[in-house]
Formats: C-alpha cells, structure tokens, sequence
C-alpha cells in the first residue's frame, strides 16, 4: 500500500471492512496507529463485523481511550480548581474539549496535552496559579523561554510534578508572528459554559480553532486527525439552524474563510463531510498537495514522500514568521546545537 | 518493506520489516517452529530501517521504528540485526499492550500454577526460568509476564530466551546446539545467543496459569530468604511494570489482587544449583 487512502476511506464508511484481507487489515491498522486515530477507528468499527484479531486491536485501543479520556476530563478538573480562586473563565481546546462537551469527535480520541485559552490580560495571574498548585517549566532554556514569551500563542509547556502530566495554555489562537490573527478576544467572549463548570469554544469556533491549527500552526502532520475532528464537528453542528451562515460570519471575522473553504474541500473528500459547496468554493489552487502530503504514509506506517514533507515543513515556517526572524530563530537554535554537540 | 516476517508469540501476533535480508533470516531460524498470527493479521508493526539512506549502505546501522518508537534510541549494528528486532517487539509490548498487565520478569507453571521470577537485569531470571525449563517445568517467557486483569491468571509470552555472557555456555552444553541461535558478540548488553524454548513450550503458548508465587532474587550473596511487605511487593512491581500507569485503574485493580492474593519471597543465591534448590523449597512450602 503506498499511501494512507485506505484509513479515511474506511472511517467514511465501516461497512467497506468487509472488502479487506489480512493485508489491508494490517495496513489499516498501522496507518491508523502512526496517525493517532486507531481509538477513533475503533470507535467507528463498533458493531460491525471484523475478524477476531483485529478485533483484539481494536478493543485495546478503545481501552487505551477510554483511561486516556479519564486522564484528560481529570486534568481539566485539576486546571479548574487551580484557577477557581481568580475567577477567570478556562477553556477546554482539543481533545479535552471534545470529551468534556461529550462531542463525537472525542470518541475513541487519543488526547495528549491538556490545550486551554485565557484570556491574555489575565496570564501573570494564570501562571502564578499553575505554579502554586505544582506545575513546573519543563524548558528551563533563557532562549526557548523568551523565544515563546514574545512570539508565540502560549506559554512555554509546564508539566505537572506529581502526576508528569503537560499543559499548554494559550492566550491567543496563533503564533504572533503569524500572517493572520484570528481574534480570541471574540472566541473567548463566545465561549460556551459546559457542566463541569469549565468553558469550550462555540461550536463554529471550534471549527476554526482546528482549521487554524492545522493550516498555520504546522507542517500538516497528524493533519488526518485534525481533519477527522472537524468531519466530527461538523456532523455533529452542521445541521443546527443557522450554522453555516454563522461559520461564514465568523470565519471573515478571523481572516480564516480561506483555510476554512480547504478544510471544508479537504473534509469532504477524505471523508464524504456533508458541507457547504458555497463556502467550500473559494482557492481551489493546490488541494493536490494537501491530500498528497496528508496520505503520505504507506501501509507498513512509514512516512513517504519525503521531498513533500519537506516543502511543507518549510512553508509551515515560512507563514508562521517573517524570513528575517526565521533565519535569526534557525541560527540561534543552530549555535545552541551545536554547543550542546 | 523489502524483508518481511510474521509470528505469534503467546496472544500476540508481530510483523517485522527489514530493510536488509539478514535480520529476517535470522528471525526465520530463531522462530521456525512458531505459529503464524492468527487471520494473518498483527498486533504490532516493527520496522528496521537505515538511520538515513546512506546508512543502508555504508556503515550500515538498523534504527528500531515501529507502531511505537522511542525517541532518541540509538541505532544498532546490523550485525546485531536480530538483536534490534527482538528490542523492536519488547518495545511494542512494553508501550502499546493494553490488555495485560505486563510485569518484566520471567515465569514457569507447574501443574496449573506458576512462579513469576521479577527483579533487576542481572538478577538472573532469564536463565532460572530457562534451567527450570529443562527441569520439568512449562516455561513460559523470559521478557515479559502478561497478567489477564479480567481474570487475574498469568498468559505466556514464550519468546526466545535472550541468555547473556557466562549464561550461553550453561544452557548451550545442556540443550545443545540445534536450540541456540547465532552468538551475537560484543552487544551493548555483552555477548548474547537466544535459546529456543522446548516443543511443550511453544504447544502450550496459549495456556495461562494461575500466579501462585513470586520471587525476587538477587545473585552473589549467600543462599537466604525473606519475606517481604505487601506495600513494597506493589511498589516493586509497579516499578517492573511497563504499563501499570497506561493500564489506569485496570492496572491498579490487577497488580492488587496479585500481591494480596500471591505469596512474595526475596532470595539470594550464590550459584544456580542453590537457586533450584530454594526454588523447589519454597515451591513446596508456599504454592
């Protein structure tokens, strides 16, 4: 098997299962592992009929998600009860936001890092509170720390001391030597309150959230999962009243119609997503790299076509900061590297 | 991948891809008589790839990849090619298996019950359980014990027996040569060869048994024994666990039951015949 075709194709729709052999099986799986999407496949394949082996894979990664979702849901807990003293709203993003609101992205999600958004104004009084209640800087780097404090989203990740578990909290949605600047002021000022007493994005910011984090916040890799989110996402919004005149609104608003219209493109032909051909429409140049980069893993996990991979981990730099900054951050790091060597 | 082998050890089915011929044929040796996976379809994937396309060639060094990878492992020799595979599969296991409690130890049954050997590298488990294999005993794995949370029994993980330095000799005389693989020298862990284990070994890959003792021995020091604290057994054994934490609560559940329910001996031995020795006695006594 030469690229990942074979693992969207079957998330679309299970029932095609029952045309694969034990190859195809175990390329499927493979893929779905080295794309952090194995729970989610595992998920999806509930009730439908597979062999006994690959049963077993699949009711490990659901065992897998399941204690992963515990962790997450209790991690967010832990953030709220760190932050209840200063009265300031947390917001759950990703994985953990998923779970929390009881999404059908999050099911059978793999989770890593616990996201959340504060407001900026509010981020000497956040991180004083993460260090009371026992996180620590995990980069104790002069450079790396400054580096993040002027030019990026969030704060340097922190990793808790007792239970070895990592936060990252965002104060805005993009680096700030980004080419856009979605606004998350109006995101946080949107925010919805959940159950638990925490916050998660509205359900068009959310869609956003993972368009921009996907386009402008990285080189695409574990872009098959970020893409599976917003089929989630969107199946589970998309028929609500208003939804996608809402999404168009907000998307102008963030600067982000463009990378939402590829998403939605994107979205639709990996995973046959339901969306909106009127805001679908717009820069249809170069999708075909998008979905080659996006497959290019073949059924034994490994990563393939590593020219592509290459151009777009360039390019993820490239829009993430201006070239003279670019080239000053590479050649710092450079020296550092090779001071260590 | 251009070399390509499959096998099932225990409940675990494995696939291994090798960018060079060598490492598969060894694995074609060293496995002849093991089943395939069943449906043909693995649990884990585990790759043996060139660090960079040059090193395909040129100083070739096979760099462990797979379903889950270490970061910052250190690429091998492809001399020691089968080496690296066998690291490649207690990888995976270590990090991807969810639905044993894996302890890192050896284990042998006897009549439907079985000791679990736990300890240090160097504590001798390996080569225990390998002698108390050729002694009547069902010898169940060297690398890993797999305990069932669901049902608190012990599953064999029957892999190769991976003996080291002064070891190889003891087993080889006995067993002979048609059961030892190739002598891999001078491994970062020292010289070592790989025991096949016997016919009723691998008939029986499938059978569990029920834990009915668990011993941490210790080498150098005179023959004793002692008891040891509940407490300290499960702290021990959380740290010989290789996915107590991954496991959550099923974890804590099983690893419980084990050290409440199993009786728990330390040992110090000052040679193998006195290992057997305290083995057999406390076997009779406590199991």
């Amino acid at each position: 098997m030469r690229d990942a075709r074979i693992l969207p194709w079957i998330l679309a729709q299970p029932a095609r299962t029952a045309m694969l052999d034990a190859r195809g099986w175990t390329a499927l799986l493979a893929i779905a592992q080295a794309e952090r999407l194995l729970g989610s496949l595992a998920h999806r394949l509930i009730g439908i009929n597979v062999p006994p082996s690959a049963r077993r894979v699949l009711d490990g990664a659901l065992l897998s998600a399941e204690t992963g979702r515990t962790q997450a849901l209790w991690e967010g807990e832990m953030a709220r009860r760190a932050f209840a003293p200063l009265g300031c709203p947390v917001i759950l993003l990703k994985g953990t936001a998923f779970v929390a609101a009881g999404l059908s992205a999050g099911l059978g999600r793999q989770i890593g890092d616990l996201d959340i958004l504060v407001p900026r104004d509010r981020l000497d009084a956040v991180e004083a509170a993460l260090l009371d209640a026992g996180w620590e800087w995990v980069k104790p780097d002069a450079y790396d720390d400054s580096y993040y404090r002027t030019h990026m989203h969030e704060l340097p990740p922190l990793i808790h001391r007792d239970r070895d578990t990592m936060i990252d909290v965002h104060h805005t949605i993009l680096p700030l030597t980004a080419r856009i600047t979605p606004d998350a002021d109006a995101m946080i000022a949107a925010a919805v309150q959940l159950e638990n007493g925490l916050f998660s994005l509205s359900p068009e910011d959310m869609l956003i959230h993972a368009v921009a984090h996907l386009f402008a916040d990285g080189d695409l890799s574990g872009g098959l999962r970020n893409l599976w989110d917003m089929d989630r996402l969107i199946r589970d919004h998309g028929g609500t009243e208003g939804y996608w005149k809402r999404l168009h609104e907000r998307s102008a608003r963030h600067g982000m119609t463009r990378h939402l219209s590829r998403a939605l493109r994107l979205c639709h032909h990996l995973f046959e997503t339901p969306v909106d051909p009127y805001l679908a429409w717009e820069g249809r140049k170069g999708d075909v790299f998008y979905l080659g980069r996006l497959l290019a893993r073949n059924g034994w996990g490994q990563e393939a076509r590593k020219p592509l991979r290459l151009a777009f981990y360039i390019w993820s730099h490239w829009i993430r900061m201006p070239p003279l900054q670019l080239a000053r951050h590479l050649w710092t790091k450079w020296r550092k590297n090779q001071a260590k060597a | 991948m251009r070399h390509q082998f499959s096998v099932k050890v225990g409940p675990v089915g494995f696939r291994v891809g090798s960018a060079w011929r060598a490492p598969v044929a060894a694995l074609r040796h060293l496995y002849a008589q093991y089943p395939q996976p069943d449906g043909g379809i693995t649990d884990f994937t585990v790759r043996l790839e060139p660090e960079t396309m040059l090193r395909r060639w040129v100083r070739q060094s096979v760099a462990i990849e797979g379903d889950f990878m270490l970061p910052g492992a250190v690429p091998m020799a492809l001399r020691h090619g089968l080496l690296a595979a066998e690291m490649g599969m207690n990888l995976q296991m270590a990090m991807g298996q969810r639905h044993f409690l894996l302890l890192h130890a050896s284990s042998v049954e006897r009549g439907g019950k079985v000791l679990i050997i736990t300890g240090e590298s160097g504590s001798g488990k390996s080569t225990l359980s390998a002698l108390l294999g050729e002694r009547g005993w069902r010898f169940m794995g060297d690398e890993f014990a797999l305990i069932d949370p669901l049902t608190g029994l012990a599953h064999p993980f029957p892999r190769p027996i991976s003996l080291k330095n002064e070891a190889i000799m003891v087993m080889a005389d006995r067993v002979g040569a048609g059961r030892m693989g190739p002598l891999l020298a001078d491994t970062p862990k020292g010289d070592i060869r790989h025991l096949i284990p016997s016919a009723d070994a691998l008939a029986n890959m499938m059978v569990p048994g029920v834990p009915a003792l668990i011993l941490f021995p210790r080498f150098g020091h005179a023959a004793e024994v002692r008891t040891m604290g509940t407490s300290e057994v499960f702290v021990r054994l959380t740290q010989a666990s290789t996915n107590y934490v991954a496991l959550g609560e099923r974890g804590f559940g099983a690893l419980t039951r084990l050290v409440t329910q199993v009786p728990v001996r330390a040992i110090d031995y000052p040679d193998t015949e006195s290992a057997i020795a305290l083995v057999d006695q406390l076997w009779a006594e406590l199991a």
